[in-house]
Formats: C-alpha cells, sequence, structure tokens
C-alpha cells in the first residue's frame, strides 16, 4: 500500500453545495443580464470570467448551461456563475460554437480568467481543443479536479459483494444489459438516477449489466461498473502512487505531470524510507463479525466502521501501538485513537479519519463515515478530517485482494493492511475439517517504537475482539 | 319589484320548516364574512327573532335596487318569467368554487342551495390541492431529514430517516376528510340547502337533480351558476388502469411509491408529485410536449426551479415529445410508454418505467349539464362566459342568468380563482357590477422550495409593452441576502418584479424560494387595489422575516414617478 496520503493537501475545488452563500451583503441583482467578454485570438474566442458586480474578484461556475460542442447564438445563456451576491445566468455576445470547457463546474475562477473557447465554425473546434490543451490543461487539472473519483472503502469485507465482482469481471462488457426492450443491447434501459451517476463517474451505460427489474440498470449497478473500472487500474499498475487519473480517457503514450495530490503523495512515500519498518500478520475469523454485521446492516452500520471501531478497542489495551516517533529520540503516546481510513479516489487517495474510534458508539461511527466519504466525494474535507489520524486502516478486500502490505504514513505508528474475509477450509481443534470465513491483517510499524512482540499481542487482542464481536455493539 | 318581494316570504307548503331554517340563516349574515369554515357553529336561540328581522330589513333595499336594474329588466324579455322561485340562486357543483360563492351569496342575503353529485368539496379538497399539501408535507420534512449536508450546517445530527407509507397515504386522507366536514358544516351552519344528485339545467331558472335509479326532483332558482370543475386529463393513446397508469386521483391515495415513475407533463401537478416521489426514494422521468420544462412559469424561474427542483434530483426528462401510446404494466412487462417526437411526429424512444402518471392538464366536467336545453354548446368542452363569468349561448349572445365559474369556463384553472369568480357572481346579481381582475390572482406551486406568481411573466409583459407602447422594467432580489432565509440556511430564491418605470404599476412578480406561495400575497393584493410601487415601498415589514425579500424588491425597483399618496392622517406617537 503504497499511495497514502499525510499532507496538508488542501481540495482546490471549493464546496459546491448551494448552500454556501458566504457574503450576502448587497441584495440588488443587476436587472440587465451579464454577457460574456471575448478576446480574439484568430477566430477562436476565449470566454472570460465576468464581472458581475464591483465587488467581485472571482466567480464559480455554478452550472454550464451548454455543453462542450454545442451551437451558440447571441443572446444564449451559455453558462451559470455564482458571484458573492446571486447566481445569475451569462449570455454569449457571439454566434460559435462551445469548443472547450477550461473551469468545470463547481470551480472557481478569478474575473478575467478564460474559462472557455468558443469557436466560430464546426471546424475550428478541434484547434480550438488542442489550444485548450496546451494551454490551460495543467492549471486546469491542478484548478479543477476531475469530478470522477469512485470511493473505495470496506463496505463488505463478506463474501457476497465479492462474488458479484468476481461475476462482472467475468461478464463481457458490451451489451449484457439484458433486457426485452434493449433490443439485444442497442438499447439501453437505465433509471434516471443510474444515467445520472454514470454521466458523473464516466461510466460507460452499453456495458453494464442491469439488476433491476426486468434487468433495468440502477445506480448501484453504475456505482459496481465503477468499482470494476477502479479496480482494472489497480491491478494494472503495481506503482500505485503513479496510477494517477487513469480512468477512461486516458491517453497512451502521453506524459502527465503530477497533480498537487499527486506530487503531496510522491513526497510522503519519499519521506517513509526514512523509518525502519517492519510487517507482522495474523489470520483473523470472520464468521460472527459477519453474522453482527448483517443484523446491523439495517440501522446503517457499515463494515468499515465495525473494523475501525474493533481496531481502536484493542489499541486501547496497546497504547504504544497507537504512539508515534517524530524526531527519532522521543515518542508520544497519543492521546486519542484516531483512525484514519484509506479511500481511493481517482487521481490519489484521501485518509479521513474517524476522531475518538473507541470511545464513539457504532452508529455515530457509521453515520460520521458516511459524512466523511461523501465529504470526500464532494472533495471538501477539512484538514483535520484527514490529517489527525494515530493509526492507519487500508482494506483491499472488496477486490478480492486475500493479502498485501502498505507502507508507514510518516508520522504515525502503524498501519493495518486488511484482506479479504473468504471461506477457508479448517482443521479444527478436535480434529475435524470445517469451513470458517477467514481474512489475513498484515500490520506494518515504526520498530523504533514498536517491537514485535507489541504488535503479535495487539492482533491477538484485535482477534479476540473481531471473534467475539459483542463488545463493538456498546 | 313583485317577484323580489315575495321571495322574502315563506311561500311553500313546507313554509313552517322552512321559517325555522331561514331564521338559522340570517344570524350567520354577520358572521359568515368572518369565518369561511366554520365546525360545529352554533346560533345562541335568544337571537334568533331580533336578527331574523335584521335580516330582512337587509333584504329589501337590495332587491328593490337590482331588479330594475338588470334581473327583471332580462327576465320580462322571455316572456312568462316564474312570480316565484324555490331559491335566489342554485350553485351546481360543490367545490371550492361553489362553496365560495355560497358563502358570498348567504352573506349577500340570498337563499342558497348546492347541487352535489359526488362528495361535497369537489377536486380540490377530495383529489386536488387539499391531500397532495399533506404529501408536500411530508416530503418537504423527508428532504430536511436527508439532507445530511444541511442539518449539519445547522449543526443537527439525524439517522436515518424513513416513513410508512399507509400513514402518509392516512395523513392526506384524513385531511381531506377533515377539510369536507368542515367545508359541509360551513354550509350547513350558513342554511345552504345542500341536493344531493347530479345537476341539469331543464331550462330558464329550472335545474333538475337526483342520485340514479332514485327519481329526480326539480328545483326553480332566479340565478344558477355552474360550477362543475375539471377532471384529469388523459390524452388519446393512454390507457389508464388506476394502478400502474394513473392520475392525480390515484396519485394521491399514494397506493405504492414505484422505483421509477415517468411524470407525463410537467406543470404544477407534474412538478409537485416530482417533489413527493424523490423525497420518497422515487426516481422520475419527466415527458414534456414543449420544448422546455415548466413551460406555464417566467422563463428566469423556471430556468432555476430546473437547477434547484430538478438537475439535483434523481430526475430526468425529454423534452419535445408526446407520449403517444402508454400501456399498464401486465404479465411481468413494465409499463411502456412510446414517444413521438412533437414536431416531426417520428417514433422517438420507448421507454420502460414502473408507473406513470398522466399530467398533462384537466378537462372540463361539463358533459350531461343540460347546457343544450339553454341553446349553449361548450367548446372543447368549456362553457363559455364573458367577463362577468355569464355564459353565453351558440350566437353569443349572454344567457340571462345563467353563469359559469371555475374550472369548467377554463379561465384560469385554480381553485381559488373559482371562489373569486363566484363572488364576483354574486355581486353581479345582487347588483354591484364587478368584474374580476384575473391578473391579480394568484399561483402557487408547493414544490420545495416553493413557486408562486401573479401576474404578466417577462415575456407576456414585453410583449403588452411593444403593443401598447411603453416601458417595463424588471427588478430582482435574491433570497441569498435576506436574513430569516440564511437562518433556515434556505438561501436559494429569488424574486422578480415586472413594472412599469413611469408610473409605477406593477405587472407582475414570480417568486422562487422557501415559501414563496405565502409570500406571493403582498403583491397580488397590490396589483387587485392597484397600489403603485413607489407607494407600496414605504410600507414596513419586520425584521427579520421572509417578507423582507418583497420589500427589498420593491425598494430596489426604480420608478420615476413619485409617490401618489400620502400618508393619511398620520398618526404620531
Amino acid at each position: 500500500m503504497s499511495h497514502l496520503l499525510r499532507t496538508a493537501f488542501i481540495p482546490t475545488k471549493p464546496p459546491s453545495l448551494h448552500h454556501h452563500h458566504r457574503s450576502p451583503v448587497l441584495p440588488n441583482v443587476h436587472t440587465t443580464r451579464p454577457t460574456i467578454r471575448f478576446a480574439p485570438r484568430s477566430k477562436i474566442r476565449e470566454i472570460f470570467m465576468p464581472a458581475l458586480s464591483s465587488t467581485m474578484t472571482e466567480g464559480k461556475i455554478v452550472s454550464w448551461v451548454k455543453s462542450q460542442g454545442d451551437k451558440l447564438s447571441k443572446g444564449e445563456s451559455v453558462v451559470v456563475v455564482e458571484s458573492d451576491k446571486a447566481d445569475m445566468d451569462v449570455e454569449s455576445f457571439y454566434d460559435g460554437y462551445l469548443a472547450a470547457i477550461i473551469v468545470d463546474e463547481g470551480s472557481s475562477a478569478p474575473v478575467g480568467s478564460a474559462i472557455a473557447l468558443l469557436a466560430e465554425s464546426e471546424e475550428e473546434i478541434a484547434v480550438a481543443l488542442e489550444q485548450a490543451q496546451k494551454s490551460a490543461a495543467p492549471e486546469a487539472v491542478a484548478a479543477a479536479p476531475a469530478v470522477t473519483e469512485s470511493v473505495v472503502s470496506s463496505e463488505s469485507v463478506g463474501v457476497e459483494k465479492q462474488k458479484k465482482v468476481a461475476e462482472q469481471v467475468v461478464a463481457p462488457a458490451i451489451g449484457t444489459a439484458v433486457h426485452p426492450a434493449s433490443e439485444g443491447g442497442k438499447r439501453v434501459v437505465a433509471s434516471p438516477y443510474a444515467k445520472k451517476l454514470a454521466k458523473e463517474l464516466g461510466v460507460d451505460l452499453r456495458g453494464v449489466v442491469g439488476s433491476g427489474p426486468n434487468g433495468r440498470v440502477v445506480a448501484k449497478d453504475v456505482e459496481a461498473a465503477a468499482t470494476l473500472a477502479a479496480t482494472e487500474v489497480a491491478t494494472a499498475s503495481s506503482d500505485n502512487a503513479a496510477a494517477a487519473a487513469a480512468l477512461p480517457g486516458v491517453k497512451l503514450g502521453s506524459t502527465v505531470p503530477f497533480t498537487t495530490m499527486q506530487n503531496a503523495v510522491s513526497r510522503n512515500m519519499v519521506e517513509s524510507l526514512a523509518v525502519p519498518t517492519f510487517r507482522v500478520g495474523y489470520t483473523i475469523t470472520t464468521d460472527a463479525l459477519d453474522a453482527l454485521y448483517k443484523k446491523i446492516k439495517s440501522k446503517g452500520v457499515t463494515m468499515t466502521a465495525l473494523l475501525a471501531k474493533a481496531t481502536a478497542l484493542a489499541l486501547v489495551q496497546h497504547p504504544v501501538v497507537n504512539s508515534s516517533c517524530r524526531d527519532g529520540k522521543s515518542f508520544t503516546y497519543n492521546s486519542s485513537i484516531n483512525i484514519a481510513v484509506a479511500v481511493a479516489m481517482d487521481g490519489g487517495l484521501i485518509t479521513p479519519v474517524l476522531q475518538d474510534a473507541d470511545k464513539v458508539d457504532i452508529y455515530s461511527l457509521s453515520r460520521k463515515w458516511k459524512e466523511l466519504v461523501d465529504k470526500a466525494r464532494a472533495k471538501q474535507l477539512q484538514p483535520h478530517e484527514y490529517s489527525t489520524g494515530t493509526f492507519t486502516l487500508s482494506n483491499l478486500g472488496m477486490f478480492g485482494v486475500d493479502r498485501f502490505d502498505a507502507i508507514l504514513p510518516p508520522g504515525t505508528g502503524a498501519i493495518m493492511a486488511v484482506g479479504a474475509s473468504q471461506p477457508t477450509v479448517v482443521a479444527t481443534k478436535d480434529g475435524r475439517i470445517g469451513m470458517k470465513i477467514q481474512m489475513l491483517v498484515n500490520v506494518t510499524a515504526d520498530h523504533r517504537v514498536i517491537y514485535g512482540a507489541d504488535l503479535a499481542s495487539f492482533l491477538q487482542t484485535l482477534a479476540k475482539i473481531i471473534e467475539d464481536p459483542k463488545d463493538l455493539t456498546l | 319589484m313583485q317577484p323580489s318581494l315575495s321571495l322574502c316570504m315563506p311561500h311553500s307548503p313546507n313554509s313552517l320548516a322552512l321559517d325555522s331554517c331561514s331564521s338559522l340563516t340570517s344570524p350567520n349574515l354577520r358572521f359568515c364574512g368572518l369565518r369561511r369554515e366554520i365546525s360545529g357553529f352554533s346560533v345562541p336561540s335568544q337571537l334568533k327573532r331580533g336578527q331574523f328581522i335584521r335580516a330582512k330589513r337587509l333584504i329589501f333595499p337590495r332587491k328593490a335596487q337590482a331588479s330594475p336594474a338588470k334581473v327583471s329588466a332580462s327576465s320580462d324579455d322571455n316572456g312568462s318569467p316564474p312570480k316565484s322561485f324555490d331559491y335566489d340562486l342554485t350553485i351546481i357543483g360543490a367545490g371550492v368554487g361553489g362553496h365560495g360563492a355560497a358563502l358570498h351569496a348567504v352573506e349577500k342575503g340570498l337563499k342558497t342551495a348546492i347541487i352535489e353529485g359526488d362528495t361535497m368539496g369537489g377536486t380540490c379538497v377530495n383529489r386536488g390541492c387539499v391531500p397532495s399539501k399533506a404529501l408536500l408535507a411530508v416530503s418537504g420534512r423527508m428532504r430536511e431529514l436527508q439532507d445530511q449536508h444541511h442539518l449539519k450546517a445547522l449543526g443537527l445530527q439525524v439517522s436515518a430517516a424513513g416513513y410508512d407509507r399507509q400513514a402518509v397515504a392516512d395523513h392526506a386522507n384524513n385531511l381531506a376528510s377533515k377539510i369536507r366536514s368542515n367545508l359541509t358544516n360551513s354550509l350547513k351552519a350558513l342554511g345552504v340547502d345542500i341536493l344531493t344528485g347530479m345537476g341539469r339545467i331543464l331550462g330558464p331558472h329550472k335545474v333538475k337533480y337526483g342520485k340514479v335509479g332514485f327519481s329526480d326532483n326539480v328545483v326553480t332558482a332566479r340565478d344558477i351558476i355552474i360550477a362543475t370543475g375539471s377532471v384529469p386529463f388523459v390524452p388519446k393513446g393512454i390507457e389508464v388502469d388506476g394502478k400502474t397508469v394513473i392520475t392525480s386521483d390515484h396519485a394521491l391515495k399514494l397506493e405504492f411509491v414505484p422505483d421509477w415513475v415517468a411524470i407525463v407533463g410537467s406543470g404544477y401537478i407534474g412538478l409537485e408529485f416530482s417533489d413527493v416521489y424523490t423525497a420518497l426514494g422515487s426516481e422520475v422521468t419527466f415527458v414534456e410536449a414543449l420544448d422546455q420544462l415548466m413551460p406555464g412559469f417566467d422563463p428566469e424561474i423556471s430556468k432555476l426551479a430546473q437547477r434547484v427542483l430538478i438537475n439535483p434530483r434523481k430526475i430526468d426528462y425529454h423534452t419535445g415529445v408526446f407520449a403517444t401510446k402508454i400501456t399498464p404494466a401486465k404479465d411481468g412487462k413494465p409499463v411502456i410508454i412510446e414517444l413521438t417526437d412533437a414536431k416531426t411526429k417520428e417514433p422517438k424512444d420507448t421507454l420502460e418505467v414502473d408507473a406513470a402518471l398522466i399530467a398533462t392538464g384537466r378537462a372540463p366536467f361539463t358533459n350531461g349539464l343540460g347546457l343544450e336545453n339553454i341553446n349553449v354548446e361548450t367548446q372543447r368542452g368549456f362553457v363559455p362566459v364573458d367577463e362577468r363569468m355569464q355564459v353565453k349561448d351558440k350566437d353569443g349572445n349572454l344567457v340571462p342568468h345563467v353563469y359559469c365559474i371555475g374550472d369548467a369556463n377554463g379561465k384560469m384553472m385554480l381553485a381559488h380563482a373559482a371562489s373569486a369568480q363566484g363572488i364576483s357572481v354574486v355581486e353581479q346579481v345582487t347588483g354591484t357590477d364587478h368584474v374580476l381582475n384575473h391578473l391579480s390572482i394568484p399561483a402557487a406551486c408547493f414544490t420545495h422550495p416553493e413557486i408562486s406568481m401573479v401576474g404578466l411573466t417577462e415575456p407576456q409583459a414585453r410583449e403588452k409593452a411593444q403593443k401598447e407602447g411603453f416601458e417595463i422594467s424588471v427588478a430582482k432580489t435574491s433570497f441569498k441576502a435576506n436574513t430569516k432565509a440564511l437562518a433556515e440556511n434556505e438561501g436559494e430564491g429569488l424574486a422578480k418584479l415586472i413594472f412599469r418605470p413611469d408610473n409605477g404599476e406593477i405587472l407582475g412578480v414570480h417568486i422562487f424560494g422557501m415559501h414563496a406561495a405565502d409570500l406571493i400575497h403582498e403583491a397580488s393584493n397590490a396589483i387587485a387595489l392597484g397600489t403603485r410601487v413607489q407607494d407600496i415601498k414605504f410600507a414596513v415589514h419586520a425584521h427579520p422575516t421572509l417578507s423582507e425579500v418583497l420589500d427589498e424588491l420593491f425598494k430596489s425597483a426604480k420608478v420615476n414617478a413619485r409617490g401618489t399618496r400620502p400618508i393619511r392622517e398620520p398618526i404620531a406617537v
């Protein structure tokens, strides 16, 4: 697990929800509609962020009314911009084609900076696109990371999900939507939300197996397909740090500069080489945990929260495993147990933190986790929500990975890599052969402060908690 | 004069019974203006006699005025009008329109009967505005409880919100029956006779009513108001089975919540149901024949509404298409909707969904009314009327003593418009000329947030301005600037004023935002009373309230004319 992020990386994308309106000072809105200013550059014009009020220094793109390639006529609304006062439709001053969008929905740009390119004719769209890539690409990528990240966390360590993923891997990619009216895959029947999600996650609906009524594609099918795509990416590239925005749309043979997030990951990974680490693994039986999960799943409890809770309870008894050594001369017994959980995102990953996981009850913890994941998706995590972890969990079980090891994030004492829990044939104590669901965990720790016996006894405690999980719901 | 005098006297064979009835009627004259829906109303018995006398006095001068001017003049022309009638006014249809007319008629001292063939309260109370508000109240709360981000911003923590479908449905049903009984009781308490059965006009002044299988009764009335309302309109090719292909009538019973529902039509009804269904977990597909969603609204409002009510929700849409054929789900097959391009008439797409709600508007319910007996022909089902709601016959002549209000005349298909028209008609038949200003009637759509409007839309105002040669201006304010809205964390919203800068006349106001439906009345009252922008901007609004959105709106409008009305009798404090 080399793609861990421990950084003060701050999402460059501001909150995109409409509820945030920061400076409601002046209520009045101009009665005439603003029009976009263009700067002629051959026959391709730049569309600038307009100044919608005298106090406006930057504007946020609420939505693009037109899509790339759309024809525009003079006076038509092109984009909705949120200024410090209100959302306003901005109209085009010229006829032409919206060739390239430089600043995506939800992102901000200073007044006067280019937000899109307008081509005069259809033929010039390609030229404009090239120009957009040449001049604005690195900047645009940094300023507006694509909205398409799939959050990969362990919502189910159970077998079912793995089976499903496996099925999807086997399934052929085209024309698999089984539907009476799909006309042999020519037509895709997908629910409104599934379509919306597919657009957001960049999933091609034609290759998605529908599990809804009559073989309809529903939201969870699209989510599964997006996870699958992420899996393929993960397996295709063993060097996770370099596994950048490799979702559909990668141009082979191209060299791509690091994004802010990738830079941060790279820095941390190199820094981690200065810490002497070692690993200890353990096999834990999860039948009881799975049974418990099934029972309280309906109350919104997630597997991630259960694992975090179990880990936190084990850490209470082994404070040294929750310690950290920063200067090489001393180490700190951390006062709270904050479990960071690695979440893969398009172009990197982030580690939302469940604070005081030992003290918070499992239901609140699950809610908190859901909230953190939502925030991570929206790139709204605050620094304290991803940088205060004292112990890290990384789970690749949902991909069917049975074992792996993780790189220790600088500034923490240990990280635990969790594999898939799967049915295993075991010899029981009474000499019989039995079937148990088991998972492999592998802890990487800083040997300057944490020794083999520490980890061993920590893992023994953890196994006990997971194998008899009644304490988790207290 | 003679016929009107005799009206006040007990004259029918059961005059004794009537006497107690009319004595019951009269005391309420003084109350009905205050209370519209009185339940369990009782009259202090010692007042009866005195009140009765006062009531007669009230009736007397009115008749003296009314008969020569309008009523008797026209009936004399008809040859031989009956000397006396069972009722002064008979209303066919006890919906909101009929109810409003009946209350006002009693206030004006008319002996009134109301004929209802179905349930009291009509569409609004039983199958329309009322139960839908109950569902929308639920959807509004569900939305709040599900919006984690919003709750978090307020510092609230709520674990997973859920609902019980049957309990939600019961809430809607209970509300409808409560309002229905309130409405029925208010009519009874005022002494309005409720006649049960389908009403049918037999000729001038003559109405037949009765239930199927029972003998018919005939009553005579000096004036007749047709207020039979409307039913959901179902276009050809659509097979409604009441289960998977439904109209608002069925949807309000909330018998099931489909995973995926197609809503045909994106007007008020469709939009409100999309709000309900998405809050309860359904996904929605709109099918709209016009090129734009929400075609009836001001374009700017519908654009904003689309951004807030459609795009972020689990809704997609097909515009510019007709649903030419809809087959209900059967034999394990889903509901199948065939879409045809509205312009080329070519087949465009096929949808397969779990349910389809037909919200393509409403058709007048005017069949079997016996209009042929008074030489009246409906136009696309609507009863033709003039601006005073008086019915026009085949040749375009006014039919004396017959009026039509509400959805049945199609002027403005809103419950409160029907009621206002009914009041206008009662004014008319009691001798006060009255023309209702339809541009002052507000309309509202109760989505979350709400949409409301009164008067002209911007394109309509621009067209009018060009035709009549005046300038118009537009002023806007945002809810983002309103303290109360921000306190509620509901800053999404816009208020828009269209007015004449030369004289300050308000042409239209459109609001999208929290409680928009309640906010519109300041504007609609201003239009109704002819209040100008330069005057209303001095009115004071409590702070902090949402009403300040309109306050700001009026204050931001630049009018060249000066205030016309100085404050009368200033009161020093």
